[in-house]
């Protein structure tokens, strides 16, 4: 088979008119970041009645485990990437051992977060403790619900490669996986901050 | 038809336009008691007008759901009805039932009818919309439990598809849920609590999944568009629902003595719901865009693309309108909930009903569509039954608008009954409109009795 003639022609003519992936899961994804968006909103609104009770509340958190995990929302997505970028090139083999790299670091990151709500959880810490713990918990929960979707998605496209379902010319599926995956990463790295680190 | 166990589906949406119509009459008896308080008092009191309005619209509603997954599942499923005879024997169990509790609202004091069919034994009663008394809610779980052996038998056996999966998971929802109306528990916030468990999970839960394969079916045999399209876009609407839909319970628990947070998670998800019901106007316009034939059908088009239309302004944006807690303190309970309860209904259930009723009716009778003049009969239906809900909305929100400004935000707030005295006007309005509904229902069944056929062109 010929790589080159098979692997880029077409995808370069189409990825100039078409984002990556099938066009529902952008109508979801655009679902999700508004959804997302409007919590953050409604974060910096209640944020502006109450600065000093956030500020205080903030430093309670654990900034090393939220910096450890943004480093593998990283990584896993840069695995993602590579693994679309293998399999554009057919490399069926290298593109799932890049996923099966991606999906364990989305496993670490649910690791390191059950970790951090155990210590909030033992130090009895709940949704009615305080308007700052209610929205730490609401948006790290419902981010920690989508990394678990995520990783179903990413699992699913894996095994998938793995049974050599995506080839250099047909590999929509795995574009559209790795774009779900890439929006679960885009608001972490917008809630990092915001939550643990923005005064 | 396709199969001919389909055919059970026909008396479900006989009856279930015979009880519309009732639904209506109980409608306009007590939109006059509105203005008239003394109409027809003793013999049917306001409480009682209100009961019988709201049981038969839920009624009707599970008759056409029940009659919808009669006609389509066979057809999705590719195989005969695992039991003809259980849905027919069903259906006139639940039609007495129905018509039974009925005359129990009409004829016996509410208490005495408690006291008759043993509440004190497991309370139940009194709850809005789960008003049946004890027997009749047992008589709907065996009923919906037999249903749903009929129809999972069915899909078990035959193939499965994105629409009947949906529709099933849907169904066995609208079942579970309604469990919740059996747990009865004394303390007066649990109660709430799990109340809308019942109510808001089903209309803005299983009961949109429903609502969504409906559509999805009646669309993929109107446009001939592919399956494989229209049942992702099934998938998204679903997966945003469900999201945005069961969180958003929490709208209704800014003010009933819950935990302060519903009010933020409340908002946030609720204010999200309109995204699904917008995403459901896209997908039906651009279906009927891309179709690749000409149905004869037009009315059944008509009433899909309808239903997109009007579940969105009445689920989405008059939902979205009072659904925000800082609003919401002022808007509680107005009728602000009244107008956005009639276009919601009328536009996402009550038209998706008449939709799959539109489409599949002429198919059960025999022939590939009405006639084109009964289809032009039926179109005046829609369009004055759709007209006519959206003044009764807008009339219903101009009386919110001021009950709210008098009642409750004015230096000198008016009581109650003062202040709904002032709103008059909007509602001898709404009335006049309803009469104007009833004229549009009594054209729609008129065009039932239009003879002709139209022959299929593509």
């Amino acid at each position: 088979m010929n790589d080159t003639l098979v692997g880029t022609v077409p995808i370069s003519a189409t990825a100039a008119r078409h984002p990556p992936g099938d066009l529902a899961i952008w109508v979801f994804i655009l679902a999700e970041l508004l959804a997302f968006g409007v919590f953050f909103a409604v974060y910096a609104i209640v944020r502006m009645g109450h600065v000093e009770l956030f500020d205080a509340m903030q430093p309670n958190l654990d900034r090393n485990a939220g910096a450890i995990n943004t480093v593998l929302l990283l990584a896993a997505s840069w695995g993602v990437a590579r693994a679309v970028a293998a399999i554009e090139r057919g490399r069926q083999a290298i593109s799932g051992r890049w996923l099966g790299f991606a999906i364990l670091c989305g496993f670490g990151f649910l690791v390191v977060k059950a970790f951090e709500y155990a210590a909030k959880f033992r130090a009895g810490i709940n949704l009615a403790t305080n308007d700052f713990y209610m929205f730490y918990l609401s948006l790290t929960f419902f981010h920690f619900m989508h990394v678990i979707l995520g990783l179903a998605i990413l699992i699913g496209v894996w095994a998938k490669t793995r049974a050599g379902g995506y080839s250099a010319a047909d590999h929509h599926g795995m574009e559209t996986g790795a774009a779900y995956w890439h929006m679960v990463d885009l608001v972490w790295i917008i809630l990092f901050p915001l939550v643990y680190v923005m005064r | 038809m396709q199969y001919k166990s389909q055919a059970v589906a026909k008396p479900y949406f006989v009856a279930a336009l015979a009880l519309f119509v009732a639904q209506i009459l109980f409608g306009l008896v007590m939109g006059l008691q509105y203005v008239v308080g003394d109409f027809l008092f003793p013999a049917i009191p306001f409480n009682v007008a209100r009961m019988v309005h709201t049981n038969a619209l839920i009624v009707w509603l599970l008759m056409g759901f029940m009659g919808a997954a009669y006609y389509l599942v066979p057809e999705e499923s590719e195989t005969e009805l695992h039991s003809p005879k259980l849905a027919i024997a069903l259906f006139w169990i639940f039609l007495v039932a129905a018509g039974l509790t009925v005359v129990g609202y009409l004829t016996v004091p509410y208490a005495t009818l408690a006291k008759m069919t043993g509440n004190d034994l497991l309370p139940t009663m009194g709850r809005e919309f789960l008003e049946q008394p004890l027997l009749t809610k047992v008589g709907i779980v065996v009923v919906a439990l037999a249903f749903l052996f009929n129809i999972s038998m069915t899909i078990l056996k035959g193939r499965k598809t994105a629409i009947n999966t949906v529709l099933l998971i849907g169904l066995w929802g609208l079942a579970i849920m309604f469990l919740f109306s059996f747990y009865n528990p004394d303390n007066v916030v649990k109660d709430k609590f799990y109340w809308w468990w019942v109510v808001h999970l089903w209309v803005e839960g299983v009961w949109e999944l429903i609502l969504g394969s409906i559509l999805a079916f009646v669309l993929i045999k109107i446009t001939g568009v592919d399956r494989e399209v229209i049942e992702k876009w099934l998938y998204v609407i679903i997966t945003l629902t469900l999201v945005t839909g069961i969180i958003g319970t929490g709208h209704h628990y800014y003010w009933i003595g819950t935990p302060e947070y519903w009010q933020i998670w409340g908002s946030i998800f609720s204010a999200l719901e309109p995204i699904p019901f917008f995403a459901m106007t896209l997908f039906a316009f651009n279906m009927v865009n891309r179709r690749r034939r000409e149905h004869p059908n037009k009315a059944a088009t008509l009433w899909a693309l309808g239903t997109g239309v009007m579940s969105f302004l009445g689920a989405g944006v008059w939902g979205f309108l009072h659904t925000l807690a800082p609003v919401n303190f002022y808007t509680h309970g107005t009728q602000i909930t009244a107008a956005h309860g009639h276009m919601a209904f009328y536009g996402a259930y009550v038209m998706v009903v008449l939709t799959i009723i539109s489409y599949a009716m002429p198919l059960m009778r025999g022939r590939a569509a009405n006639s084109n003049k009964a289809q032009v009969v039926e179109m005046w239906g829609f369009w004055l039954m759709t007209v006519s809900i959206v003044f009764i909305t807008l009339f219903l929100t101009g009386a919110g608008i001021l009950q709210v400004w008098l009642q409750r935000i004015s230096d000198n707030p008016m009581p109650f009954m003062v202040a709904q005295e002032q709103a008059n006007l909007f509602y001898w309005m709404r009335e006049w409109t309803g009469v104007a509904f009833l004229v549009g229902l009594v054209v729609y069944l008129a065009s039932f009795f239009i003879k002709g056929e139209e022959k299929a062109t593509a």
